[in-house]
């Protein structure tokens, strides 16, 4: 049996929806007679009740990386706030051991007028550090944070990003044996993020347990061994990381439309096949697989043409095409027509969770008619690990003899 | 109730950041900055300078030294009751991001007004112990009275700030009738006049436990006496009672502060 650390059994947690009953005084004495009378038990919902956390249970062993996922307002966030005591739940129990410290919102303890240093030592004490001990931390804190030349400065001249800066470096800084973190990765500038990600994966290294909510998934994927996904404050699965992301993408695609102002021309649906024709979203680097689309029409229309876009999680275009620069042309419908059309490609690409938009234009006079995003969702899998943007297939081996002459200038002499 | 007081001394630190924080934030691009310290309780006496007059005036005798030290010495500590109350009552949500994002013993709050205040008393305190200098006041070792009655009424403002940073949370008119009741509060308390003035209605006055405190402090300082121990006892319970009862109420609201605020 191995050390857990942190516990959650059986947890109910409500919340009220819309306006609370009685805000003044005024009304509270009416409220209060009507209770007396009626009396009920916490357990019940009572209207414009729900359950935020539903028979929640989950552990967590030391040293242990967990992954919360899954849509908005699924009850991550309430849950971490449990976690942290913040909120008590109506049922179930919670046990914690060891010193936790939770990353929910940066910067909260923050004080504009105050300067940066003098909030570094404010927030500091807030997430339970001693005097001394920021005394002795201030100097990497600041390094961190690399905004030592504007340490003099009230925070409210600060940008947003500067702000989330100095705050993620303070909360870094705490010595945790247990670390909450809620969605704090979505700030400051790309190498700021990377930063952060790596001061993490730094905690996991030493040990330190780390409960992580994120909408990156691939930050999920890199950090926790395991991961839980939540829906509507009841756990769905959890288990191994990869297992759960590919869960929650293939549920939680639920597409958007575009602006589709007429039902003339639009995608009916979208299905992502592998190599035997069967529906999948989850491949490894260099599969081969189809992307059917099936479009229909009640119009009469030429020049149409179907473009397809891969985008990462964060929602950056990795592969774009279209039907008509593949060479195939524009097309043409007619009211009650029902096209199939196929896009065979290869999965170049790299670790990670994609997300497809198909689209339907008229190429000549660039009217959209309908847009699916995400059409589909996949997750690929490198086994060689390959990570970053494009998967360029390396390939890494000794040279037993000189290179031959034609190759001469990719030689170092 | 000994855990509730253990995690504040482990949060003590915070505690002093915080009211560092506040103190830091009033002197802070102001013009006056420390004399604002000075500045409300200096009214205070003023007003009472006008109100002694205005009696004395009426009454045909004229005004004595004595009774103009009495005012000094009670507008202090009235200055820090009712800038501690307004403070403690708006402290919690006033400071909501932190309620609802991070977990510390929320007790820090009020208490934090109360030291933050506090520092402001010390300061107006220093002002008056010039004041006493030259004005060549006469001092006796009851003055030392003070100190304990001081520590009585902080004890007792830190309860009443406690109890109602907790109500203003949940019932936002709290806020509304203790602005109400703090500016009209110096009517019914003795701080422009004694208590003794109204004659067998003296004890109806010193019902209010401010009062009572505020009285003894002129005792002891103008009438070089001890405070009466009938209320001396009456005082101290309502600081004892009124600090314990209130942290312990706070305390067992507390849970519901993050999803009510």
């Amino acid at each position: 049996m191995s050390d857990v650390v942190l516990c959650f059994d059986r947890i109910w947690k409500k919340f009220r929806r819309g306006e609370q009953k009685h805000d003044s005084l005024r009304d509270l004495i009416p409220a209060v007679a009507k209770k007396l009378f009626k009396l009920r038990r916490p357990e019940e919902l009572r209207d414009q009740e729900f359950w935020a956390i539903k028979d929640v249970s989950f552990q967590v062993e030391r040293g242990e990386a967990l992954g919360i996922i899954g849509p908005n307002g699924a009850g991550k966030s309430t849950a971490l706030k449990l976690l942290s005591g913040i909120l008590t739940p109506d049922r179930g129990k919670i046990s914690v051991s060891g010193r936790l410290s939770a990353l929910i919102e940066v910067g909260a303890g923050f004080h504009p007028d105050l300067t940066g240093r003098e909030n570094i030592y404010l927030n500091g004490a807030i997430l339970g550090m001693k005097r001394k001990e920021m005394d002795r931390k201030l100097d990497d804190i600041v390094a961190f944070s690399e905004l030592s030349e504007f340490l003099d400065t009230p925070v409210k001249r600060y940008s947003s990003g500067m702000y989330a800066r100095l705050g993620f470096s303070v909360a870094a800084h705490v010595d945790p044996d247990i670390l909450l973190v809620d969605e704090v990765l979505s700030v400051g500038d790309w190498a700021f993020q990377r930063k952060c990600l790596e001061k993490m994966e730094a905690f996991v290294k030493k040990g330190v347990t780390i409960i992580f909510i994120s909408h990156n998934l691939q930050a999920v994927v890199n950090l926790c061994s395991r991961a839980l996904l939540l829906q509507k404050g009841t756990v769905v699965e959890s288990g191994p990381t990869g297992q759960i992301v590919r869960r929650y993408l293939s549920e939680a695609a639920s597409p958007t439309r575009g602006d589709v102002r007429d039902r003339t021309i639009w995608i009916e649906c979208v299905t992502v096949v592998d190599e035997e024709g069967k529906e999948a979203d989850f491949f490894t680097a260099g599969d081969k697989v189809s992307v059917i689309i099936n479009v229909r029409s009640n119009v009469k229309e030429d020049g149409l043409a179907v473009t397809l876009d891969f985008l990462d999680e964060n929602n950056r275009s990795v592969f774009n095409t279209s039907s008509e620069r593949l060479g195939y042309g524009v097309f043409a419908a007619a009211p009650g027509d029902s096209k199939f059309f196929r896009y065979d490609i290869i999965l170049h690409l790299v670790e990670g969770s994609f997300f497809l938009k198909v689209e339907v234009k008229n190429y000549r006079v660039e009217r959209s008619f309908d847009v699916l995003f995400p059409a589909a969702s996949i997750f690929v899998h490198s086994d060689k690990g390959i990570k970053g943007t494009a998967n360029l297939y390396p390939v890494f081996k000794e040279e037993a003899a000189p290179l031959q002459a034609g190759n001469q200038e990719l030689r170092r002499t | 109730m000994k855990d509730m007081f253990l995690e504040v001394i482990q949060f003590r630190h915070l505690l002093y950041m915080l009211a560092w924080r506040d103190i830091k934030i009033r002197y802070k691009q102001t013009i006056m900055g420390f004399l604002w310290a000075i500045f409300m309780p200096a009214l205070i006496v003023l007003s009472g300078l006008i109100v002694r007059k205005a009696m004395s005036v009426l009454s045909g005798k004229p005004i004595e030294m004595s009774e103009l030290v009495s005012v000094m010495v009670k507008a202090l500590p009235w200055a820090f009751f009712i800038g501690t109350i307004r403070f403690a009552t708006n402290s919690l949500v006033g400071n909501r991001s932190l309620v609802t994002k991070i977990y510390f013993p929320r007790e820090v709050f009020p208490l934090s007004a109360v030291l933050a205040n506090l520092f402001d008393f010390a300061i107006s305190f220093l002002a008056l112990v010039v004041a006493f200098v030259v004005f060549r006041v006469e001092v006796t070792v009851y003055a030392l009275w003070f100190l304990p009655l001081m520590m009585l009424l902080v004890m007792m403002t830190a309860g009443f700030g406690i109890i109602l940073s907790c109500a203003n949370l949940f019932y936002r008119d709290v806020k509304y009738i203790v602005e109400v009741i703090v500016t009209f509060a110096i009517f019914f308390t003795p701080v422009f006049y004694e208590a003794k003035a109204f004659g067998k209605w003296e004890t109806l006055l010193m019902l209010n436990p401010v009062g009572t405190i505020l009285e003894s402090m002129s005792l002891a300082i103008v009438h070089h006496r001890s405070p009466d121990p009938l209320w001396l006892s009456y005082a101290s319970l309502w600081a004892f009672g009124g600090f314990f009862l209130s942290w312990y109420l706070f305390h067992r609201s507390e849970h519901l502060f993050a999803e009510n605020i």
